[in-house]
């Protein structure tokens, strides 16, 4: 009994661990893009500000980057679906001695670096072009084709495994029944199997959109005038993040939360509706009568998706109206104030430190016949004085005069000063 | 007869890589029949459906559907039409438009289809269900409504493989007699494959009893049962008791056969093997389990058996008693509960007698195995 409690103690305990690494990053990420330092941190909290919403907005190179995303995405998904589509029928018509060898073929794109794909679309598109004698500005060798066609390349592999699951489950006794009932093959494709194939070939299409949006090493080598969104943030990342970039994970991570929780409700209505069917009789059927259950009624998760978009809406209405810049204003007092505080205590430090040496200096003077060997006490301490670990604060120099100076350029190197200036 | 549209198979051979199929058919079905191709599975009777509705080529030979040859021609511009042995209902469409699917790829609007739908929903009786989709109903619901579909498509021919072997027992009785009963209503060549023999003839005008891709008889389910070609037939169709020996003498076209068991038995010749059958011959005599009746224990003759009882059976219109056989295999009788007393005799002999018209002696062949 105590074992096993101690047990389920500890797949709790493993499970919090687990979601935490998993989450975690996310979580932060998400709060960093409210608080209004320029360096993305969650912590310390200091004001909440939606400005980095606005900064991201503003940003030409991150929106052209996400239309640039959307555009290849969209290309990628409509080539590696349908080439994927036809992989996976290739796949099941094909004579069944060379399926092993197909199939090896056909996911080899997964298992070629991303890298490779790049150069070698790049390589292979560039020859075909020169070999059409094309100008270098012609479409073959512009950024959104070679991207759509490098990534679709190893993404079609992806859709590929999608459908196949689909279509093993397929009873080809359909397509025949269509056939035999005087439709043509084309029809019989479009109307008995495509529909079978709808759930996955959507599902095929998210994985599709989701691989091209993250694509980077493939795309860094194609992307030519069109820079995607990947792409953008890397390029941003060299010369330093700032929380819009947090701004962007978050409406990523809630647009996935959102369609997470659409397609859960969606999901759960289906069951719903489909167990209402069943006990529904003839009648209600007959009549009319037959009451769907509505959208909210017992379907936790399409209750989650309405609350999630109140929160958002509610967030974007205050987000229009809040203004956070008496808070900012405070904290840059506060931190004025602090830094005010660090700078009198150094120099009373310095001051102390000062007093003592000229102490330590009279004792000096009054044992110089013993100590022959110290040459000039004054310049001495520059030299004599490394050791000491109060001189590391003052990069070495110590006259007093020259400290006021001395703690301004220092100051540069002190964290708390990038926001107060 | 109606005017419905006939079906031949000439010299079809159907081959697939060094195994054959289907051996030389050659069958003609007239118009407007119910005709079964009854056989064990493996035996080809699927292949030969398969080649009527045009998913398979023919190796050689021709299929004829109302007199047109049909090579070349594809299922979808076939007049049959088929009923799968999973019914292959499509699962995503509601009950109607499975229904008129065919019509449906002619354009039909969805009005006409949904009018077409109610009235072929009343027929299989199902009014009011066309909403529903096929995995929402019963076997025997679904059942119909695959006829309904392949009806819809006002077929020449309908073909069905197995539809009923899904059922359970009682359905598929209730399901035997309404597919007859749909069949005379609409006046179409039905072509119909089973391995259950009771199928066959409680519902056929013609039988091809089929084995190892050959069709060894066509007939209608009383010559059949009565009067089989060959010892795989006899042995398939319905129960049977064989009796192996050689023939010892040829009387007209009755034969007296010397059983390694019984003794020298009288059997009337099969009508297709008169005249073949010679003095020396191996043969089989075939003799029903209800022929026999009750004889003093003891008799001598060539008309009755003697052997020891092992087990008796009462089945309420029947009393079963199964006696030493042939090769280890009980021999079955069956007499008519007639209100008579049974006193068990149960390792006791038991002389039995029967009808020399009643047995069938034929050329000893390959026995069907149950």
């Amino acid at each position: 009994m105590k074992n096993f409690s101690f047990m389920r103690l500890s797949i709790w305990f493993y499970l919090v661990i687990f979601f935490a690494y998993l989450l975690g990053p996310l979580v932060i990420m998400s709060i960093t893009a409210f608080n209004s330092p320029g360096f993305p941190r969650a912590a310390p909290w200091e004001c909440l500000t939606f400005e980095w919403f606005s900064a991201l907005f503003q940003d030409e190179r991150i929106l052209n980057g996400i239309w640039n995303s959307v555009l290849v995405g969209t290309g990628t998904v409509i080539l590696s679906v349908a080439m994927g589509l036809a992989g996976a029928l290739m796949l099941t018509q094909i004579w069944p001695k060379l399926r092993a060898t197909y199939y090896t073929i056909i996911i080899a794109p997964i298992l070629v670096p991303g890298v490779v794909i790049g150069i070698s679309t790049l390589v292979f598109w560039d020859r075909v072009n020169r070999m059409l004698g094309l100008d270098a500005d012609s479409f073959l060798s512009s950024g959104l084709f070679l991207t759509i066609i490098g990534q679709s390349t190893f993404i079609a592999s992806y859709c590929m495994l999608v459908l196949v699951a689909r279509l093993q489950r397929y009873d080809n006794a359909l397509t025949e029944a269509a056939l035999d009932l005087g439709a043509s093959h084309a029809q019989t494709f479009r109307k008995v199997l495509l529909p079978f194939m709808r759930p996955a070939i959507a599902s095929a299409a998210v994985l599709a959109f989701l691989a091209s949006f993250e694509n980077y090493n493939t795309t860094t080598f194609t992307f030519g005038e069109y820079p995607t969104l990947t792409i953008e943030l890397a390029q941003k990342v060299r010369y330093g993040i700032t929380p819009a970039i947090s701004a962007l994970a978050f409406i990523i991570v809630l647009l996935t939360v959102f369609a997470a929780l659409f397609n859960e409700a969606k999901i759960r209505r289906q069951e719903l509706v489909a167990a209402a069917r069943k006990t529904a009789t003839v009648e209600e059927l007959e009549t009319g009568k037959f009451r769907l259950p509505g959208f909210l009624s017992s379907n936790t998760a399409a209750v989650l998706l309405v609350v999630v978009a109140m929160a958002t809406i509610a967030v974007v209405g205050t987000a229009t109206v809040y203004s956070p810049a008496q808070c900012i204003a405070d904290v840059k007092e506060t931190k004025r104030l602090e830094t005010e505080l660090r700078i009198q205590e150094l120099l009373q430090r310095r001051a102390d430190e000062a007093a003592r040496r000229a102490a330590e200096e009279g004792e000096q003077s009054d044992q110089a016949p013993a100590t022959d060997a110290t040459p000039k006490p004054s310049n001495d301490s520059g030299f004599g004085n490394v050791f000491n670990p109060g001189t590391l604060q003052d990069g070495g120099t110590e006259t007093p005069e020259e400290e006021p100076e001395n703690s301004g350029s220092g100051g540069v190197f002190d964290p708390g000063n990038l926001q107060s200036n | 007869m109606s005017a419905g549209v006939g079906v031949n198979l000439e010299n079809l051979w159907i081959r697939f890589g060094d195994f054959v199929a289907v051996r030389d058919a050659n069958v003609n079905i007239n118009g407007g029949d119910f005709f079964s191709f009854l056989g064990p599975s493996g035996c080809g009777k699927t292949t030969i459906l398969r080649a009527v509705s045009g998913f398979l080529e023919p190796s050689e030979g021709n299929v004829l559907i109302g007199g047109n040859n049909m090579k070349g021609i594809g299922p979808n511009k076939r007049p049959t039409a088929l009923i799968f042995q999973n019914l292959a209902l499509f699962p995503l469409m509601k009950v109607w438009e499975n229904i008129t699917f065919s019509m449906e790829i002619k354009g039909a609007s969805a009005k006409e289809r949904r009018k077409r739908a109610d009235e072929l929903l009343d027929m299989i009786a199902l009014t009011g269900q066309g909403d529903k989709l096929p995995a929402e109903l019963s076997g025997g619901q679904k059942q119909r409504v695959a006829i309904a579909r392949a009806l819809c498509a006002e077929p020449d021919v309908l073909l069905l493989d197995e539809p009923l072997s899904a059922l359970d027992l009682k359905l598929r009785q209730h399901m035997r007699s309404e597919l007859r009963e749909i069949q005379k209503r609409v006046g179409i060549t039905f072509i119909y494959i089973t391995h259950d023999q009771g199928e066959a003839l409680t519902m056929s005008d013609n039988v091809a009893v089929m084995r190892a891709g050959v069709i060894d008889q066509i007939g209608d389910g009383k010559t059949i049962y009565n009067d089989p070609n060959t010892a795989f037939a006899a042995s398939f169709v319905g129960e049977n008791n064989v009796f192996r020996g050689t023939v010892k003498k040829v009387i007209g076209n009755e034969v007296m056969v010397s059983t390694n068991r019984s003794g020298d038995l009288m059997a009337r010749i099969s009508s297709n093997n008169v005249g073949k059958m010679k003095e020396g011959d191996d043969a089989m005599l075939f003799i029903r389990p209800e022929a026999f009746a009750l004889a003093p224990v003891g008799t001598q003759g060539d008309h009755f058996v003697t052997a020891q009882v092992t087990k008796e059976e009462f089945e309420g219109n029947v009393f079963n008693i199964f006696m030493e056989g042939e090769g280890g295999k009980e021999m079955k009788v069956s007499l008519p509960n007639l209100g008579q007393s049974f006193e068990s005799h149960k390792g006791e002999p038991m002389t039995l007698e029967y009808d020399v018209h009643n047995a069938v002696a034929l050329p000893a062949g390959v026995l069907a195995t149950e």
